[in-house]
């Protein structure tokens, strides 16, 4: 059913939009250019007058298309976003500025050390509020995100157990209820991946892991606060029975934003932490990315930290690039092109310090008290998954939605009509149905009010009865009702091509 | 602190509603050894216009490219950006959207990469692209191991045409898979035979145009030799501005082409991020590491768009996965398609045009001057120079004059000695014949 409401299919605000191929214009362009000089070319045989088939708009017509197809995304500027694990907080504007700086933009990564003292210092000063509010004495700042930062963790400790003779240790555990970057990383490091089950109150059965701890193990990877929003209570008790097995302990530093500048990551027995900068310190997701994740070392491991790293010296900074020689003859080598993501680092450190040590602290204790907040106002119609307090996050279970038909899929969806974005779904693995949310620090008790009125309202309608149907219609006033997911992956249409060539390929890509 | 919106009354209500009686105490599960006893020496909050007043005085600090004439390339390059296209960038609702895993409230970013992905392929010349990889390099590492999956080989290959930065990141990655890499030297005359290292055992071989060191390469012959021995060619772009005047990867036969947006998307930015190109074959759609976005209908037949073949991925397949990749470059992928599209054909063409007409008169120029050598004789916006005294000291010297006068190559290479004297320049759009003059004049001085 087409929309026949309007003879242009748009409907007010919502307006439909062509792809850029289809609005080409021939020949157009939003950018004109200063004539070349005349010059002998040096292109060999290697240059191509084909067409390369890309379309031509004029600069109104891009910025229209860009703008209505931003006015289709929900965005944590337009809305509430409390999807678990995700940390959606507000992106003060102040950072974009920052990084914007000429300073901090027009200035390439092999230019002459001496002429970017300001863009090391600027890395060193980061760094060193990285190391002091977990305690760690090192950080790897090149990682380029979370799964990153989890694969520098990891490759730092193959090397150290490699160095001291534990190469043979070939088994990571990581908790059934992690993320799937963990095992996915563990993979990809070389390790095997065994699961370690957890309690009945949410956390890592520790006496579990202790039974696969064995010389085998080269690390275990534990997300705390965990992915059911809880503080692993036994974290200490954990650390030293890995250390006892001659393991490293790795900490999945997702929910830091829940601990700092309250607890001393070292001080937990920690021996690698990726922080994801885009998380925590507000950095803005763009839509996927680009984040960092900076990876903070124990004394233990920092000897391996990868290349490049910035050193003070007398005659100011300098950058290592090199490993096997001088102050990188351990290191494992390099995983990321040039200084890491930098623009990142900018924002995150502006973010920093408008909020300072104590901004900060008052930060993680909001996030957790809007957690909780939720948690009780929510529990009047919803099943939570777990009893008493949790930190950042809190997880709810599907138990309440039995016999009513309705889905943790279909509630998500129908909040989308009362214009919240869904909360994260169907995980962690471990709390069936899952319905996990974040509010973050930076949402007002109103708005966290309106949710919460809303959700109830829909819990309240769900058990009802006879709803199963009304809820799987939902989302009715979005810009697309529920897409086929599964057409999309069964015959995947992965790019636009002119209509007649499009058909062919989709067949043969289907058969 | 102003972005923090919970009032003390606030708190004081909510608290009451938790039923415990200060934040504190919602930290009770965390064990009295870890929490954290004194205060941390750091600073406390502070107001807008001291951060700024900060971080200015850092930024600073450093000479920009807006204060000197810069010839400064190797993979971070840089060209003008339309004034539209930052504005759509920090629109908030691309810039502070989350992946868009509800597509019915993200039909805004999915089109875009839908478009993203479309104008990847075009360029390169092959049929499909992913949503986007952290960077060049590690795009490169992600096709050398997608090599091995597809071939069920296990040692890889890399022309020392290729970016040092691509081939050391693919070194660590194959090395802890326990995969083989041979790394062939440093080729900054363009000399090295790679059709006769081809053999039964290699995964793939991976090259680069232009080269690391300038050159243009057509690679068809050694892609068929590639496939003849059933191998995979990965041909790295670091430079995709050229690919609106050269002869694209894909014609020449390539099985995966990876690459690095920066240059089209963002500005230098002291290298990161970028956004990792990633292209293939249709054929080996379900080996690719990295988000996809595919076209769809919703319950109304209407056109819309998903991210789709998700189960090659690490939160569907966990240790199985393809990839461990989550957080992309999305915004950074954003930036490119709308650049590419303000420049459609037409100035995708005559910005390429452009690059190498200011290269090749940067060359002119310089091969009037005693003392410099031009390596590559075909190149696009950037070349190798030999010159007659070590090119770092030389680097330096134009520094201090006030010039970002190219890029030695021993910073890459230290243990090199052959390549001291090897300087490497780049010059764009943003180059002008006034710029050029000044370098030209100052390295006459300098080399005297």
């Amino acid at each position: 059913m087409i929309n026949t409401i309007t003879t242009s299919g748009h409907r007010a605000l919502q307006i439909e939009q062509p792809l850029i191929f289809e609005l080409d214009t021939g020949g157009s362009t939003a950018v004109d250019l200063p004539a070349a000089p005349k010059v002998r070319t040096r292109l060999g045989d290697l240059r191509s007058d084909k067409p390369i088939g890309l379309p031509g708009l004029s600069e109104p017509e891009v910025v229209r298309h860009y703008t209505r197809l931003s006015q289709k995304n929900y965005s944590i500027d337009t809305g509430f976003y409390p999807l678990g694990s995700c940390t959606m907080k507000h992106n003060p504007r102040l950072n974009e500025k920052m990084a914007r700086l000429p300073g901090f933009a027009d200035i390439h990564p092999y230019q002459p050390q001496s002429t970017a003292q300001g863009a090391y210092e600027l890395i060193d000063t980061l760094a060193h509020w990285l190391k002091t509010l977990t305690g760690m004495p090192a950080v790897a700042m090149s990682p380029a995100a979370g799964a990153h930062g989890e694969l520098c963790g990891l490759m730092c400790i193959r090397t150290a157990h490699e160095a001291n003779g534990q190469g043979a240790r070939k088994l990571v555990l990581v908790p059934e209820s992690a993320h799937g970057t963990n095992p996915a990383t563990a993979a990809l490091c070389g390790y095997r991946v065994e699961s370690i089950p957890a309690t009945a109150l949410g956390r890592v059965d520790i006496n579990a892991m202790r039974a696969k701890l064995s010389s085998d193990v080269a690390a275990v990877m534990i997300t705390n606060p965990n992915t059911c929003g809880l503080f692993e209570t036994e974290c200490i008790e954990i650390a030293q029975a890995v250390h006892a097995a001659g393991a490293y302990f790795y900490m999945d530093g997702a929910n830091f934003n829940a601990l700092v500048g309250r607890v001393r990551i070292a001080d937990l027995g920690v021996d690698a932490m990726h922080i994801n900068l885009h998380k925590t310190f507000s950095t803005p997701h763009g839509g996927g990315g680009p984040g960092a994740g900076p990876t903070v070392l124990s004394a233990a491991l920092a000897a391996f930290v990868p290349v490049p790293f910035v050193v003070r010296g007398a005659n100011g900074f300098s950058v290592v690039e090199h490993a096997g020689t001088g102050a990188a003859q351990k290191s494992f080598g390099r995983m990321k092109g040039f200084q890491g993501q930098f623009g990142v680092f900018v924002r995150a450190l502006s973010y920093i310090l408008a909020m300072g040590v104590d901004g900060l602290r008052q930060a993680s204790g909001d996030a957790v008290l809007n957690a909780n907040y939720l948690r009780v106002k929510l529990s009047a119609e919803l099943t939570p998954a777990f009893d008493g307090i949790c930190m950042h996050e809190v997880v709810f279970d599907d138990s309440f939605l039995k016999n009513t038909g309705v889905s943790t899929l279909d509630v998500a969806k129908a909040l989308i009509d009362e214009g919240f974005h869904p909360m994260t779904m169907y995980f962690p693995l471990v709390v069936h149905g899952a319905l996990l949310m974040e509010p973050t620090e930076t949402e007002s008790k109103a708005t966290l009010d309106q949710f919460i009125a809303s959700l109830l309202a829909l819990a309240r309608k769900a058990k009802q009865g006879d709803q199963a149907e009304w809820f799987k219609g939902s989302p009715r006033l979005a810009p697309r009702r529920r897409l086929d997911e599964i057409q999309a992956a069964r015959k995947p249409v992965l790019r636009w091509r002119k209509a007649d060539v499009n058909v062919a390929v989709t067949k043969q890509a289907a058969e | 602190m102003r972005y923090l919106p919970l009032s003390d009354q606030n708190r004081a209500e909510m608290l009451g509603s938790v039923g415990v009686a200060s934040v504190d105490d919602l930290f009770a599960d965390i064990p009295a050894a870890a929490k954290a006893k004194a205060k941390f020496d750091l600073s406390n909050t502070m107001s807008e216009m001291e951060v700024e007043r900060v971080l200015s005085a850092v930024a600073a600090k450093n000479l920009n490219a807006s204060q000197a004439p810069s010839f400064l390339g190797a993979g971070n390059y840089r060209h003008h950006t339309p004034a539209s296209l930052d504005y759509i960038i920090q629109r908030g609702e691309f810039l502070t959207a989350y992946t868009p895993y509800q597509p019915e409230i993200s039909q805004g970013t999915l089109q875009a990469i839908y478009e993203f992905q479309t104008q990847v392929a075009l360029i390169t010349g092959m049929e499909v692209a992913n949503a986007s990889m952290y960077d060049g390099a590690t795009a490169c590492a992600e096709a050398a191991t997608m090599a091995c999956r597809v071939t069920k080989r296990a040692k890889v290959l890399v022309s020392g045409s290729v970016h040092p930065h691509y081939r050391d990141v693919t070194a660590t990655a194959l090395r802890f898979m326990d995969m083989n890499i041979e790394c062939l030297a440093p080729d900054p005359v363009g000399i090295e035979d790679l059709i006769g290292r081809v053999g039964p055992d290699l995964a793939c071989v991976i090259v680069q145009t232009p080269g690391f060191f300038g050159h243009l390469n057509d690679y068809t012959a050694l892609a068929e030799a590639c496939h003849a021995a059933g191998a995979l060619l990965v041909i790295c772009v670091a430079e995709p501005v050229s690919l609106g005047l050269l002869k694209s990867p894909g014609a020449m036969g390539a099985d995966i082409v990876v690459g690095d947006g920066q240059s089209i998307a963002t500005p230098t930015c002291f290298g990161g991020p970028g956004v990792g190109l990633f292209t293939t074959r249709e054929k080996f759609i379900r080996q690719m590491p990295g988000r996809l976005a595919g076209e769809t209908v919703d319950e109304n037949g209407r056109r819309g768009w998903v991210l789709t073949l998700s189960t090659r991925e690490q939160h569907i397949r966990r240790e199985k996965a393809t990839s461990n990749i989550c957080t992309n470059s999305g915004l950074i992928a954003l930036a490119f398609s709308v650049h590419m599209t303000l420049l459609g054909e037409a100035g995708f063409r005559r910005l390429a045009e452009l690059n190498h007409a200011h290269a090749a008169l940067l060359a002119d120029k310089l091969e009037a001057l005693k003392g410099v050598k031009i390596l590559p004789t075909a190149f696009f916006n950037e070349f190798a120079v030999q010159l007659s005294k070590p090119a770092a000291p030389v680097v330096e010297a134009l520094a201090k004059r006030n010039i970002l006068g190219g890029i030695p190559v021993s910073r890459f290479y230290p243990t090199y000695p052959e390549l001291e004297n090897i300087l490497l320049l780049t010059a764009t759009e943003m180059n002008t014949e006034a710029d050029i003059d000044i370098l030209v004049n100052a390295l006459k001085e300098v080399l005297s």
